[in-house]
């Protein structure tokens, strides 16, 4: 394997460490939770995509096979990590805080958990 | 006829797709395996799932991811600086309310997911009725440029395929 091909996997690899890093230290240093939730939503996409691409190059060019595994892992943590801090945020609302905290919603109807959806009786 | 066998086309040709990188070689039987999923799944699940999402210029869902793709890249920096050289005192952080124009349940939880994986920002909730959606900031001096950019810069390209 020649010495450049190492050095650019070589270089993702640091860099992943280093994004993987500090959205672990995120989470021990931020105040609360939603702003804890913050560090591992975007801090630590970087450092995934970092190993994953590193991933890829070291197939690609010293195994000399091209993997498509990598981009799977990619799509599914695209769509797991949008759904998962969705979740978590609406149930740190539903825990520990209350309506007047928030913003009001600029429409007819409150926030999805204070509120019920409109009904088939709602529409006129 | 092709309503019953196939409901979701698009659904079917990306199960096809997924399977042949989870095996990652693509051979007549895999193919034949991929395309049996491709179609007994959406079939299995069409109850569930009503309604077919209208696109309009798919072709802009490539301009759409790329500019996802590059934010995500900014807001990892932009996130790792505020975490690594802001003093937990300053960093400002609070809800926003973005109102929605969009009304496309597909446009709607993409919007969301971009909202969470992009710049100092998470989706939280939406209102009962869907019409506008709840973010938390982790660090801004001027919340209204959160809601303008969320606006102009995702949600007036999902409106385009959207409609």
């Amino acid at each position: 394997m020649n010495m450049f091909v190492e050095i650019v996997i070589s270089f993702f690899l640091v860099v992943a460490g280093i994004f993987g890093l500090v959205g672990s230290f995120g989470m021990v240093k931020l105040k609360d939770t939603m702003q804890r939730l913050h560090a591992p939503t975007k801090a630590t996409t970087v450092g995934v995509g970092g190993v994953l691409i590193a991933s890829m190059v070291y197939f690609l060019l010293v195994k000399g096979t091209l993997s498509f595994h990598e981009l799977l892992i990619t799509l599914f943590l695209f769509l797991t990590a949008p759904v998962s801090a969705h979740f978590i945020a609406k149930t740190f609302i539903q825990a520990k805080m209350k309506p007047e905290e928030l913003p009001g919603s600029e429409s007819d109807y409150g926030w999805a958990i204070y509120d019920d959806p409109p009904t088939y009786y709602d529409k006129d | 006829m092709r309503r019953r066998l196939l409901p979701h086309p698009l659904f079917s040709l990306s199960l096809l797709v997924v399977w042949l990188m989870l095996v990652n070689k693509v051979t007549p039987g895999n193919v034949l395996l991929g395309a049996i999923l491709g179609v007994f799944v959406p079939m299995l699940t069409a109850p569930y799932w009503p309604g077919q999402p209208h696109i309009k210029k798919p072709l802009k869902m490539v301009e759409y991811v790329l500019v996802v793709i590059w934010d995500i890249v900014v807001a990892n920096f932009q996130v790792a600086r505020i975490i690594l050289f802001k003093r937990n005192e300053d960093i400002r952080s609070g809800w926003v309310c973005v109102p929605l124009e969009i009304t496309a349940p597909e446009a709607i939880t993409l919007l969301a997911g971009t909202i969470t994986m992009t710049p100092g920002t998470v989706s939280a909730m939406l209102s009962a009725d869907g019409t506008s959606i709840l973010v938390h900031y982790l660090h801004d001096d001027d919340p209204d440029t959160i809601v303008e950019e969320i606006k102009t810069r995702y949600e007036r390209r999902l409106k385009e395929m959207f409609p």
